[in-house]
C-alpha cells in the first residue's frame, strides 16, 4: 500500500475499519473472559445448594459464628463457621485478619472452596466502619435474614 | 463567617460561569458584539472565585469549624493540622469543591495564556469549559454543599477514616485532580474546534500542552496513589484493580492515546476526527469514574458517604455531557476533513497501532469495570479481579510495547523497515537472551512476569535508540521527553514484572527474639511496646533485619488504634535497598503469647513507581519544551510584528 495510490477517503475508511475490528475483538474476548474469571457472590445456602466447581474464584459472605473462631497452632491460620441462618461454611485463613474481624459480625471471603468442603480464605472483608460496608454485605442484610440486620447494622 | 463567605464564593463563581458560557455562546453565533469581551475576563474571575471558596473550606478544618456539618462529619480536634488541612478533601463534598476548583483554575489558566487558536474557537472552547463546570457548581451547590451549617454545633468532630491519616493525602488526591480534572481543558478545546470546525493541526498544537501537564499530573497523581495504597493498607500489593483506580487508569489510558495522537495531528495533519474524539473520550472517563466511585453503585474504599440522588444527578451530567459532546461529534465528524496519507510502514502507522491498542485497554478495563453492574441487573452478584484484569490488558499491552521499541525511530509518512532494521535486531536480541535466561536461572516463574521481565531491557535500549546519533546539546526537549517517558515504562515494567516474579512472602507467629527468614533477610522480633500518638494508640514492633549476613537494620512496624473513629490499621515498615524492598507487618497477639508477623522481600518492587515518576519526568520535559518553543515563537513573532508596525510608520511619514 503504497502512499500515492490510496485516496484518503479510503484510508480513513481502513483505518476505521482496523480500529472497529481491534475494539470488536477486544469487547468479545472481554466478555469471554469474564464468564470465566468474575468471582461470584456465595451465600452459605447457596454453597450448600450448587456448590461452585472446587478450583474457580468466588466470595463468600455471611455471619462468622459465636463460639466458632479456633486458632490453629502455627498462630496465624484460623478456622471459623460462616452461616446465613439456613447453612453454614467452614472457613479456613492464613493471615492477619482485619480488626473489625469478630464473631457475630458479618464478613466476606474470597477464596476457593476446597475438594472437602471447607472454605479456604485468601482475603477477609470485614466491615471497616459505619461508613464502608462491602456492597454484598449490605445486600445481604435484607436479602437474607432479618437477624443479621441487627447486627451488622 | 468563613463558610458564609466560602457559600457565596462558589454562588458568584457559579453566576460567572453561566455568564462566560452565554457570553461565550453569543460571541460564537456572531450574535455577541461587546459580550465577546467579556468571556476570558470571567474564566480568571471565575476560577479565582472557586480557589476563594476552596480556600474557605480548608480554613474551616484548619481551625476545626464544629459549627461546618462537614467538619464536625470529618474531622477532629485532636488531628495533626496537616491531617485537618488535607481532610479538607478527604470527603465527598470537599473532594468536589476541590475539583470545581481545579476546573474553574485551568479554565481561568487557559484564558489567560492561550493565543494561539483563532479567537472564536476559543470563546467556544471556554464556553464549553463554563457549560461542564456549570454542572458541577449545580452539582455542589444543590445536591452536596460542603458549607452546610450545624445548629446548633458538634461538641466534637466524628474524625477522619484513620486509613486517609496519612502524608498521602496531603499529595494524591490534588495532584490526581489537577490531572483527572485537568482532561476538561482537552474536552473544552475538541468541543470549541467541533462547534467552529477548526479541527486542524494548529487545535492540535494548541491543546497539546494542555494535555501534557494534565497527564504528567495524571501519572504522578497514580503513582502517588499506587504507592500510598502499597504502605497504608499493609496488604503488600500495589494495584488491586479496584473500581477506583480503574477510575483514574481509565482517562490516563484515553489521555496517553490522546497525546500520541495529538503529536500525529500536529506534525503531519492526519488522524483528525479520532484525536477530537480521544479529547472527549479521556474527560468522559473523568467523569464516568466519578459516577462510579460516588453514586455508591460499585464497592470501594474511595466511595464516601453513599446517597442515591447524588447518584441520579452525576448520572444526568454524565448524560447531558458525554451525550451532548458525542452527539455534536456525530454531527460534524462528516464536516472534518481527511487527513494526509500515510504509508503501513511510517511513524504515523506506529502512533495509530499504539493508540488502537491502548483504546483496546481501555474498553477491556470499563468493561470488567462495569461488568458487575451488568451481572447485578441478570440477578448474579460478581467482582472482578486481577485474574480478569491482567492477562486482558497484556494481551494488548505486549503488542503495544513490542511496537513502541521501533516506533519512534521510524520517519513520518513512509518509512522502510529495512532501515530500522539493525537497531530492532538489538532489540529483540536483548529480549531472546533475557528470555533464555530466565528459562534457565528463574524457572516457574509465571508467563506475564517472564515475559514483562524479558521484555523490558530491550524496551529499554530500545528507547534510548532514539537519540543515537544526535548532538545531545541540540537534541530538542521534547524527544528527551518522549525518551524518558519511553524509559519509564520499561523501568516500571521490570518492576512490576519482578515484584510479580520474585516477590517472598512469609507469615509467622514469632516470640520476642526469635528469628524467620524471608528471601536473602534474617528477621528478629526485638521487642514488642505501646506508643502513642495525638490520636492513636498503639502496639510497636522493633525488628532487626540482616541481608545476607549484612549488617542490621531496625524497622517498626505498628498496628495502630485510633478511638475517634474506632477503628485499627497497621502502619508497614519498609526497608530499601538497590535491588528490592523489606516489607514488615505487625499483626495480633495469638492465644499463646506469640506475635503475628507478616514479612514480604520484594525485589525491585521500588521500580514500579520510580518508573511512573521517570514517565511523569519525560512528560514535564516534553512540556517545557514546547511551552519555550512557544514562547520563542511569540517573541519572535512580536518583534517582527513591531519591525513591520516601524516601517509603515516611517513610510506615512
Amino acid at each position: 500500500m503504497a502512499v500515492n495510490t490510496i485516496k484518503p477517503k479510503h484510508q480513513r475508511l481502513v483505518l476505521l475499519v482496523i480500529a472497529l475490528v481491534a475494539l470488536i475483538g477486544a469487547a468479545l474476548l472481554a466478555a469471554w473472559a469474564l464468564r470465566n474469571q468474575a468471582s461470584y457472590f456465595y451465600v452459605p445456602s447457596d454453597i450448600a445448594a450448587r456448590p461452585p466447581a472446587p478450583d474457580r474464584a468466588v466470595r463468600l459472605g455471611g455471619m462468622v459464628e459465636r463460639g466458632s473462631l479456633r486458632q490453629e497452632p502455627d498462630g496465624v491460620t484460623i478456622r471459623f463457621m460462616v452461616g446465613d441462618g439456613k447453612a453454614r461454611v467452614p472457613v479456613r485463613f492464613t493471615g492477619i485478619v482485619p480488626s473489625l474481624f469478630v464473631e457475630g459480625s458479618g464478613v466476606v471471603a474470597e477464596g476457593k472452596l476446597g475438594r472437602d468442603g471447607t472454605f479456604i480464605a485468601d482475603n477477609l472483608l470485614a466491615k471497616h466502619d459505619e461508613r464502608y460496608v462491602p456492597r454484598e454485605m449490605r445486600d445481604m442484610t435484607t436479602q437474607q435474614a432479618r437477624a443479621v440486620v441487627a447486627q451488622t447494622k | 463567617m468563613i463558610a458564609e463567605f466560602g457559600l457565596a464564593a462558589l454562588w458568584l463563581a457559579a453566576a460567572l460561569a453561566a455568564l462566560q458560557l452565554i457570553a461565550g455562546a453569543l460571541a460564537v453565533s456572531g450574535r455577541g458584539g461587546e459580550l465577546a469581551g467579556v468571556v476570558r475576563p470571567a474564566a480568571v474571575a471565575q476560577g479565582l472565585l472557586a480557589l476563594a471558596a476552596f480556600a474557605a473550606l480548608i480554613w474551616a478544618f484548619g481551625e476545626t469549624d464544629l459549627s461546618v456539618k462537614l467538619v464536625a462529619m470529618n474531622s477532629h480536634s485532636a488531628k495533626p493540622l496537616i491531617y485537618k488541612l488535607a481532610g479538607a478533601w478527604g470527603n465527598h463534598e470537599g473532594s468536589m469543591l476541590l475539583w470545581v476548583t481545579v476546573m474553574g483554575l485551568a479554565g481561568g489558566f487557559v484564558a489567560l495564556v492561550e493565543r494561539r487558536l483563532p479567537e472564536p474557537t476559543m470563546l467556544a472552547t471556554l464556553a464549553g469549559q463554563a457549560f461542564v463546570s456549570l454542572g458541577f457548581y449545580a452539582f455542589l451547590l444543590l445536591a452536596s454543599n460542603p458549607f452546610a451549617r450545624l445548629d446548633p454545633p458538634a461538641a466534637e468532630g466524628q474524625g477522619l477514616n484513620p486509613l486517609l491519616q496519612d502524608i498521602g493525602l496531603a499529595f494524591h488526591p490534588p495532584t490526581l485532580y489537577v490531572g483527572y480534572v485537568g482532561l476538561s481543558i482537552a474536552f473544552s478545546f475538541a468541543i470549541g474546534a467541533l462547534v467552529t470546525r477548526q479541527v486542524n493541526p494548529v487545535f492540535a498544537r494548541a491543546m497539546r500542552p494542555w494535555v501534557l501537564g494534565a497527564w504528567v499530573f495524571l501519572t504522578a497523581g497514580i503513582t502517588a496513589g499506587s504507592y500510598w495504597a502499597y504502605y497504608e493498607l499493609g496488604w503488600g500489593g500495589w494495584w488491586f484493580w479496584d473500581p477506583v483506580e480503574n477510575a483514574s487508569l481509565m482517562p490516563w489510558l484515553a489521555a496517553t492515546a490522546l497525546l500520541h495522537s495529538a503529536s500525529v495531528l500536529a506534525s503531519r495533519d492526519a488522524l483528525r476526527a479520532w484525536t477530537v474524539m480521544l479529547g472527549v473520550v479521556a474527560f468522559s472517563m473523568s467523569m464516568v469514574g466519578t459516577f462510579l466511585v460516588r453514586s455508591g453503585i460499585l464497592t470501594s474504599v474511595h466511595a464516601f458517604a453513599v446517597d442515591p440522588t447524588r447518584g441520579t444527578f452525576i448520572l444526568a451530567l454524565l448524560t447531558i455531557y458525554i451525550g451532548g459532546a458525542l452527539t455534536l461529534f456525530a454531527i460534524r465528524a462528516g464536516t472534518v476533513a481527511e487527513g494526509k496519507r500515510f504509508a503501513v510502514v511510517s511513524r504515523e502507522a506506529a502512533l495509530v497501532f499504539n493508540n488502537v491498542m491502548l483504546t483496546a485497554i481501555l474498553g477491556i478495563v470499563l468493561f470488567g469495570t462495569l461488568y458487575p453492574l451488568f451481572a447485578e441487573a441478570m440477578g448474579a452478584r460478581v467482582s472482578v479481579g486481577p485474574p480478569y484484569f491482567n492477562p486482558m490488558a497484556a494481551l494488548f499491552a505486549v503488542p503495544m510495547l513490542i511496537v513502541l521499541m521501533v516506533g519512534p525511530m521510524l520517519r513520518w509518512r513512509r518509512d522502510r523497515f529495512a532501515r530500522v532494521r539493525g537497531p530492532a535486531a538489538i532489540a529483540a536480541l536483548v529480549a531472546v537472551l533475557g528470555a533464555i535466561g530466565l528459562a534457565l536461572w528463574a524457572k516457574g516463574i509465571g508467563a506475564l512476569p517472564f515475559i514483562g521481565l524479558a521484555l523490558a531491557p530491550a524496551l529499554a535500549l530500545a528507547s534510548l535508540l532514539p537519540l543515537r546519533g544526535r548532538d545531545p546539546r541540540r537534541t530538542p526537549l521534547p524527544v528527551w521527553g518522549m525518551v524518558a517517558a519511553h524509559f519509564g515504562v520499561a523501568v516500571a515494567l521490570f518492576g512490576m514484572a519482578s515484584e510479580s516474579a520474585f516477590s517472598v512472602e512469609r507469615l509467622v507467629a514469632a516470640r520476642v527474639g526469635e528469628t524467620a527468614a524471608v528471601g536473602p533477610w534474617q528477621v528478629t522480633l526485638r521487642g514488642v511496646e505501646p506508643v502513642a500518638g495525638p490520636n492513636w494508640t498503639a502496639l510497636r514492633g522493633t525488628m532487626i533485619a540482616r541481608y545476607a549476613g549484612g549488617p542490621e537494620h531496625t524497622l517498626q512496624p505498628q498496628a495502630r488504634s485510633f478511638w475517634t473513629p474506632p477503628q485499627s490499621t497497621s502502619e508497614s515498615a519498609l526497608l530499601t535497598r538497590w535491588n528490592g524492598q523489606l516489607y514488615t507487618v505487625f499483626g495480633e497477639e495469638t492465644d499463646d503469647g506469640r506475635w503475628q508477623l507478616r514479612l514480604w522481600w520484594k525485589p525491585f518492587a521500588p521500580l514500579i513507581w520510580l518508573g511512573g515518576l521517570i514517565i511523569a519526568l519525560g512528560g514535564a520535559l516534553a512540556l517545557a519544551g514546547r511551552v519555550a518553543s512557544d514562547w520563542r515563537r511569540r517573541i519572535a513573532q512580536a518583534r517582527i510584528a513591531d519591525r513591520q508596525a516601524s516601517r509603515q510608520e516611517l513610510r506615512a511619514r
